[in-house]
């Protein structure tokens, strides 16, 4: 039953892990830049959550539907505005340029809302179900639920909405899709946004689950590297199995070398994807 | 010898006679501003020259600085801890490159970033040897005086440096540095020409790795004190980044001066605006990818008024 419980744990985490970089993947393949302001954002996902359930009573379940249009915004002015005039740079201009607004937007948390760990407590507490000796908590289980919802969500609008079939285009090939009357422009900013209304999202579920605080960003930067690199870079189902294998190394490797070497472990592993097997588990050019 | 390559001895020079004007003060900026030197000059073999851009940097600083701290625990002298620690990285480096180096762009960019991950959790995790967490006290070098100490660290430092901009120098005007700007261009093409590119880009990222290291032995024995989040952040890797696209991506002299004015700039903010530092460090990297993208020396006088020409 240890097993089963292990198992269950890296699924419930996988579709957690797979909801953190799929904004971050998503940026990534279509507009060509390492978004680093990635891990910032879904702490500001979590304390906005945190602020709306503490000072309005909001349940989290609701601040979704906030923090998506308003990340969502945000995302789509900065790349407008910022990102947009270095797009075409080379990746160390890109990638300085988004390290240097993540340290502008974490040094900002930092000041206003303090380096502590704060948590969301749920007031009752749901509890937890077990089957058999398997035991999950329903809040866990239900942010799982959310998250694959996120990701189908993200997955129909790529495969049925004009805008999304407009993003996989640009993605396959830019100078096509510029040819096929594709606003190129609108397009990068649409993507970026959608990659911060993720992060926001999956922040607001992290909120529910681990503590808030800006000095995590870098933590959940990290695991999105690395989910991106297992699954292959810019697929919704990329990020799931990569989501998914990242969790079960984690979960076995910290089952058996102990949880201070699970990120060590999860990122040699990574090295060692990078190396081998750079187009990921599922790896194909394309998105959906 | 180049006009550009002299005026960077003499700017060195200057620099060394530093502590005839200044205090303890004036020392540790000094030491400070010759070890930021250091790992700019050394990112810009791989990051200038051949154009990887790496993130490695505190990795190997971290590295130096922790195989340096254990040796010098041991009892070794501080000058065989320090030249250990940048054989040690020479050697980790082109290994490691030789596999690294094959990815190109954003996934070199990501598995340099994540070097300086595993390392750091690596010397977490080894808590016999380095401490771990709790950090790791290195013991006092020489049990002079306050000043005669910042001084001597001050002229370890500073010999570094210019080893580090002759190394610098020499790669520039060798074989070496042509077949690393030929990567540069067209890394492809440049292979069909029958260039050894991995042996030459592992070449440059062992060069770029050992001063680094050397640099963090130095700093360990200097501050006294290091824990893991201290000399592996990743800060250590973008900062060196900064100062060469502020001074200008590629010149040995526009990447020193882009230094010493960095070290100047972060001065001011940390003792003005501390609680700011980070994220006015943020808006400066901003500011200069935006309106300054090719460096100081894109200011020289002779570019402006050909521009004006143009218009």
């Amino acid at each position: 039953m240890h097993a089963a419980q292990i198992l269950v744990n890296a699924v419930v985490l996988g579709c957690l892990y797979a909801c953190i970089a799929i904004g971050f993947s998503l940026v990534w393949g279509v507009l060509n830049v390492i978004n680093l302001i990635h891990g910032s954002f879904i702490v500001l996902g979590a304390y906005l959550a945190f602020g709306l359930y503490n000072a309005l009573h909001i349940s989290p379940w609701y601040s979704i539907a906030v923090a998506a249009p308003l990340f969502f915004v945000l995302g789509y002015l900065l790349q407008r505005l910022l990102l947009n005039r270095v797009i075409t740079a080379p990746v160390l201009v890109t990638l300085t340029m988004t390290f240097g607004l993540d340290l502008i937007l974490n040094n900002a948390m930092i000041y206003f809302f303090k380096a502590d760990y704060r948590k969301l407590t749920l007031t009752p507490s749901l509890g937890s179900v077990s089957i058999f000796d398997v035991v999950v908590p329903v809040d866990r289980l239900i942010a799982t639920v959310a998250a694959l919802a996120l990701t189908g969500l993200l997955y129909l609008l790529l495969r049925r909405s004009r805008v999304g079939r407009a993003i996989v285009a640009v993605r396959l090939d830019r100078d096509a899709a510029v040819l096929m009357g594709v606003d190129v422009k609108s397009i990068y900013a649409i993507a970026f946004g959608l990659g911060a209304a993720l992060a926001g999202c999956a922040g607001v579920l992290m909120a529910l689950i681990f503590p808030i605080s800006p000095l995590t960003s870098s933590g959940y930067l990290g695991k999105a590297f690395v989910v991106c690199v297992l699954g292959g870079l810019g697929s919704v189902s990329g990020a799931l199995a990569g989501g998914l294998l990242l969790a079960l190394v984690e979960g076995i490797g910290s089952t058996f070398f102990g949880p201070a070497h699970a990120t060590t472990l999860s990122f040699i592993l990574l090295i060692i994807f990078l190396i081998l097997r750079p187009q990921g588990l599922l790896g194909r050019k394309g998105f959906e | 010898m180049t006009r550009s390559n002299i005026a960077l001895l003499v700017l060195l020079a200057v620099v060394a006679s530093l502590p005839l004007f200044g205090g303890a003060y004036a020392l540790r900026l000094g030491t400070m501003a010759c070890m930021y030197a250091i790992l700019a000059l050394s990112w810009n073999v791989v990051g200038g020259f051949a154009g990887y851009p790496s993130f490695a940097t505190a990795a190997f600083f971290g590295f130096g600085a922790y195989t340096t701290g254990v040796l010098l625990g041991k009892g070794l002298p501080l000058w065989l801890g320090v030249v250990i620690a940048a054989v040690a990285a020479l050697l980790m480096s082109a290994v490691l490159g030789a596999a690294l180096l094959r990815l190109r762009g954003h996934y070199f960019a990501i598995a340099s970033l994540s070097l300086v991950e595993v390392l750091r959790e690596l010397v977490n995790n080894a808590t016999d040897l380095t401490g771990g967490g709790m950090g790791l006290n290195i013991p006092l070098v020489s049990g002079s005086g306050v000043l005669a100490e910042a001084m001597f660290f001050f002229y370890a430092m500073w010999i570094l440096l210019l080893l580090t901009a002759l190394m610098v120098m020499a790669v520039a005007g060798s074989k070496l540095g042509f077949g690393l700007a030929c990567i540069r261009q067209n890394e492809t093409a440049s292979s069909m020409v029958g260039l050894n590119t991995t042996l030459y880009k592992s070449i440059a990222f062992g060069l770029s790795a050992c001063f680094v290291s050397a640099a963090g032995g130095v700093y360990a024995a200097w501050v006294h004190y290091i824990d893991p989040s201290d000399v592996f952040d990743i800060l250590y890797s973008v900062k060196p980044i900064v100062m060469a696209l502020m001074g200008g991506l590629g010149s040995p002299l526009g990447v020193a001066c882009g230094a010493f004015l960095y070290l100047g700039l972060e001065e001011v903010v940390w003792r003005n605006y501390i609680q700011f530092h980070s994220g006015v460090l943020g808006l400066i990297i901003v500011l200069l990818l935006l309106f300054l993208p090719h460096g100081l020396i894109s200011l020289r006088p002779a570019n402006l008024w050909r521009k004006a020409k143009h218009v």
